[in-house]
């Protein structure tokens, strides 16, 4: 059996270099293209090749070594890369759906001026995801993890002369910087208890150190991990930076905040499922804010109006809907739902950028119409996206989605498993309301230009996958056993069938009665706002956090620890003017002084005398 | 015998020292401060010393004070430098000078009475062989060579200075030009 | 026989005196008489020294100091009055606390 740990450690390290080179160098566009997108594209040719190699093996490790990294008493940390099947299946993700990107983004970003930093940032993004996910100890998953959140930051704020984009890439940064900062703190407390960093080893170590019975460590160590993950997937209560992390340029929307970013939360968890199957609570806790989540996402995609918003509460319902099947204890099923939902996913966000794009960078949904005929091959594209994303039978979308509702009913959450179905039914909703409004009807905006060939080529494959991929690796069903499947009655079998056709006709007779894009009574005109501000949240966070918090600085306004500093500086002026008054040109007065030392000193000298 | 003549010496020079610098007038000062040298060099000679007490009155009262009657003989204007000197020494403007004084006094005889009494506190002048001139020039001439250069060398800058400020203010007006150094 | 704190006790209040002219006078003629003062009461000190320590052998040690303490007082003298020569052509008066000006 030849070894591929070279082959292993080349895949983190590739896209990092590239990025390095374009740092420091400026070459023309096309050498630009052909080293981001080649070094992808490599990468995502390495994995398919892993993919072949470990094909039927479903029980395989692979790991690599770049290096130690801390080596201090009893905290030994390298750069250690990690390859099963879980890793497997997300590289895989990662480089082909990112390569797939870096060519649309060639077509898509041709006419800006940064075309260099922009492919630097995507560059050095996927090095780090791919660190993320490689990683064999939480130190370096940590690493990535806080890569890719800068990253994120740096692609959010890419046009950063306008300042609401440096506004939007602060949120997302301070609000994934609260989550990072609880997995920190988890990080502390599994070395403070177990010893080591090392995930394979916590794994293992973790049972025989906690038991089901003595599990408050292990619980608050998953509850901050699980902190750490809720930031980064955008899920409650750290929600509500995804809608506004829309202002980057589309294709780091798909890339970051659909495919690959907002996963390693997922990914997080996943990887360490069996330490959270030590706290139950724990995992109760991700059903419920998976559901929360789920709910929250779909209702407010259903009354946005900026294109690329709804796509983006749609990412958030869709995330929810894997942190229910981790919930449960169905991680494989949530790792499948990863991936189909990449595949439909980033499909949707390229063919709105390519919509965005011939429209002139209008992102209004109801300023468009009628389109069908214009841009056929967005029109399908969107299309496909949209029938994956409601789930219609035989996209991938359908048979992730309904394991995963399989799987919530094996686990007895019945009610949970209606407040999913509900979510079903509002996400079919909105993605037929999508359609129908942007591309049938009365055309209001003609398209100045076609989508360029990289553009088109993109969406074409893109669409293959998001149709025929919904494939779940076998692997992953080894590594994380899904829950016993029971016998499901009628109708929880073929409701989650049917719904999307209803929805489908529901929509259809809105859209054709005109009711979308018009609110009537003032009881809608509330809901309908308050579903649009994703449920308020902004002024909910506003109210607890902000407001007091300037008042508080108002209190402080004349900086009390300030106060300290000032007050020596103003002893040491008064000391220096009493001082000063002592330099006066007077030759008496310094005599005197002289006269009055004399004095002092033997006034020393005879007290110390008369003390012995 | 010679106590008594050092105790009476004693008291004059201090009489006259506290004379002088209470004068208004200069040149009664300097006379005040005249007598005050020939006391200090009357007990010079008790305490067998004939060669400084010579020299206290050659150089010091000869010399010095003679230096000091002639600058107050140019600087002195009568009735005007009275009254000017009034105006500048009085009693009241003086009275911290005098507590900063008096306090230094105290201090000193403090020190003086904590000081261990010792047996051979007198000075014996009967034992102590006399000192001869000649002895002196030996000592300066030997031990003490450096001394005698030093000293001609000191003599010669304060000459040089002297000679100096004073021409300098004496000469005409000094031109703008110089002033730009 | 005179002890030797009768001299000490002699030139300690001749040279408080002497402080206490330098202080009080304003008159620059009267500073330097006043310190004339101070140094014959130095000097007291060093010739009683000297005899104080002849027992064995005639020091003269004491006589030598005197003589460069003289020298020092000619120098000072000579030197010292031409200035107060010089203050008194360019102010016309010799008040001490009229020149203040070496200061910040």
């Amino acid at each position: 059996m030849t070894d591929y740990s070279s082959l292993l450690s080349l895949i983190p390290m590739l896209p990092l270099l590239s990025a390095v080179i374009l740092l420091f160098s400026n070459p023309s566009r096309l050498w630009v293209s052909i080293l981001a997108v080649g070094s992808i594209t490599s990468v995502a040719l390495i994995s398919l090749f892993l993919n072949y190699v470990y094909w039927q093996q479903t029980d395989f490790i692979l790991k690599a070594s770049l290096g130690s990294w801390i080596d201090i008493a009893q905290l030994s940390i390298g750069f250690g890369l990690y390859l099963d099947a879980l890793s497997l299946v997300m590289i895989t993700i990662i480089s082909g759906v990112g390569a797939l990107i870096h060519l649309y983004s060639t077509g898509f970003m041709y006419q800006d001026n940064s075309f260099k930093r922009y492919f630097t940032y995507l560059n050095l993004f996927v090095s780090a995801m791919l660190f993320l996910v490689l990683a064999d100890n939480l130190l370096l998953l940590y690493l990535g993890w806080e890569g890719v959140g800068l990253c994120s930051y740096l692609l959010i704020g890419f046009w950063y002369q306008d300042s609401s984009n440096n506004f939007a890439a602060n949120k997302a940064f301070l609000m994934t910087r609260i989550g990072d900062t609880a997995m920190a703190i988890g990080l502390f407390l599994l070395f403070t208890h177990l010893g080591t960093l090392d995930i394979q080893e916590i794994q293992a170590k973790a049972h025989t150190v906690w038991s089901l019975s003595d599990n408050t460590i292990a619980s608050l160590c998953c509850l901050l991990l699980l902190g750490g993950a809720v930031g980064k997937s955008a899920q409650f209560p750290l929600q509500n930076w995804l809608p506004d992390a829309m202002a980057g340029p589309t294709p780091v929307s798909a890339l970051i905040h659909a495919a690959t970013m907002v996963t390693a939360g997922i990914y997080l968890i996943a990887r360490n499922s069996q330490l959270f199957q030590l706290a139950p609570d724990v995992l109760y806790i991700v059903a419920l804010i998976g559901t929360f989540t789920l709910l929250l996402g779909a209702s407010a995609a259903m009354v946005q109006s900026d294109l690329k918003r709804i796509l983006a509460y749609s990412t958030i319902s869709q995330l929810g809907y894997m942190f229910l099947a981790l919930g449960v204890g169905a991680s494989a099923s949530a790792v499948f739902h990863l991936m189909t939902h990449a595949f439909f996913k980033a499909l949707l966000f390229l063919s709105a950028g390519a919509l965005i794009y011939s429209l002139h960078h209008e992102h209004n949904i109801f300023k468009m119409g009628g389109l069908f005929k214009k841009l056929p091959v967005v029109a399908v594209s969107f299309a496909i996206g949209c029938s994956a994303l409601a789930s219609l039978p035989f996209t991938s979308g359908f048979f992730s989605k309904e394991l995963i509702l399989e799987q919530v009913i094996a686990s007895n959450h019945i009610a949970l498993w209606w407040v999913a179905v509900l979510g079903a039914f509002i996400t079919a909703f909105y993605s037929a309301r999508l359609f129908f409004v942007v591309f049938l009807g009365q055309t209001q905006l003609s398209p100045n230009n076609n989508p360029t060939k990289a553009m088109s080529m993109t969406l074409t494959i893109l669409c293959i996958f998001a149709l025929f991929g919904g494939i779940q690796p076998t692997g992953l069903t080894t590594l994380m056993p899904p829950l016993s499947s029971v016998n499901l009655t009628f109708l929880q079998h073929w409701l989650p069938i049917i719904l999307p056709f209803i929805a489908i006709s529901v929509a259809w007779w809105m859209f054709k009665t005109n009711r979308f894009g018009k609110t009537q009574h003032s009881t809608f005109k509330d809901i309908h706002q308050f579903l649009k501000s994703g449920w308020a949240f902004d002024s909910i966070y506003n109210v607890i956090f902000i407001i007091p918090f300037k008042y508080l600085c108002q209190l402080n306004k004349h900086d009390a620890i300030d106060l300290f500093y000032r007050l020596i500086e103003k002893i040491s002026s008064v000391l220096h003017n009493i001082f000063s008054k002592f330099q006066n040109g007077q030759l008496r007065s310094y005599n005197a002084s002289l006269v009055i030392f004399c004095i002092l000193a033997f006034t020393w000298f005879i007290s110390g005398e008369l003390i012995r | 015998m010679l106590e008594t003549i050092f105790i009476i010496t004693a008291a004059i020079i201090l009489i006259c020292a506290l004379l002088t610098i209470t004068a208004h007038n200069v040149v009664h000062a300097l006379l005040y401060l005249v007598v005050t040298m020939l006391a200090v060099s009357l007990i010079f000679f008790i305490l067998g010393s004939s060669f400084a007490a010579a020299l206290q009155i050659i150089v010091y009262a000869g010399a010095i004070m003679v230096l000091f009657i002639f600058v107050t003989m140019m600087l002195h204007q009568g009735e005007k430098s009275l009254a000017q000197e009034r105006h500048l020494f009085h009693f009241s403007t003086s009275i911290t000078a005098f507590v900063l004084c008096s306090i230094l006094f105290c201090e000193l005889t403090f020190i003086l009475f904590l000081a261990p009494s010792e047996t051979s506190n007198t000075i014996l002048i009967a034992q102590a062989p006399a000192i001869t001139v000649k002895q002196i020039g030996q000592q300066l001439y030997g031990p003490y060579s450096l001394l005698v250069v030093i000293s001609a060398l000191m003599l010669l800058s304060a000459l040089i200075t002297a000679i100096h400020i004073s021409k300098s203010a004496a000469s005409a007006q000094i031109k703008p030009e110089d002033t730009n150094l | 026989m005179i002890p030797i704190s009768w001299i000490l006790f002699l030139s300690l209040s001749l040279f408080s005196i002497g402080i206490f002219g330098v202080l009080a006078r304003r008159n620059l003629l009267f500073i330097l008489i006043s310190l004339e003062l101070m140094l014959n009461a130095v000097v007291i000190l060093f010739i009683a020294g000297s005899r104080y320590h002849s027992v064995p052998v005639a020091n003269s040690d004491g006589q030598i100091m005197y003589l460069l303490v003289l020298t020092l007082a000619a120098s000072e003298i000579a030197v010292g009055l031409s200035l107060v020569i010089h203050m008194y052509r360019q102010h016309h008066h010799l008040d001490i606390d009229k020149l203040n000006k070496l200061r910040d």
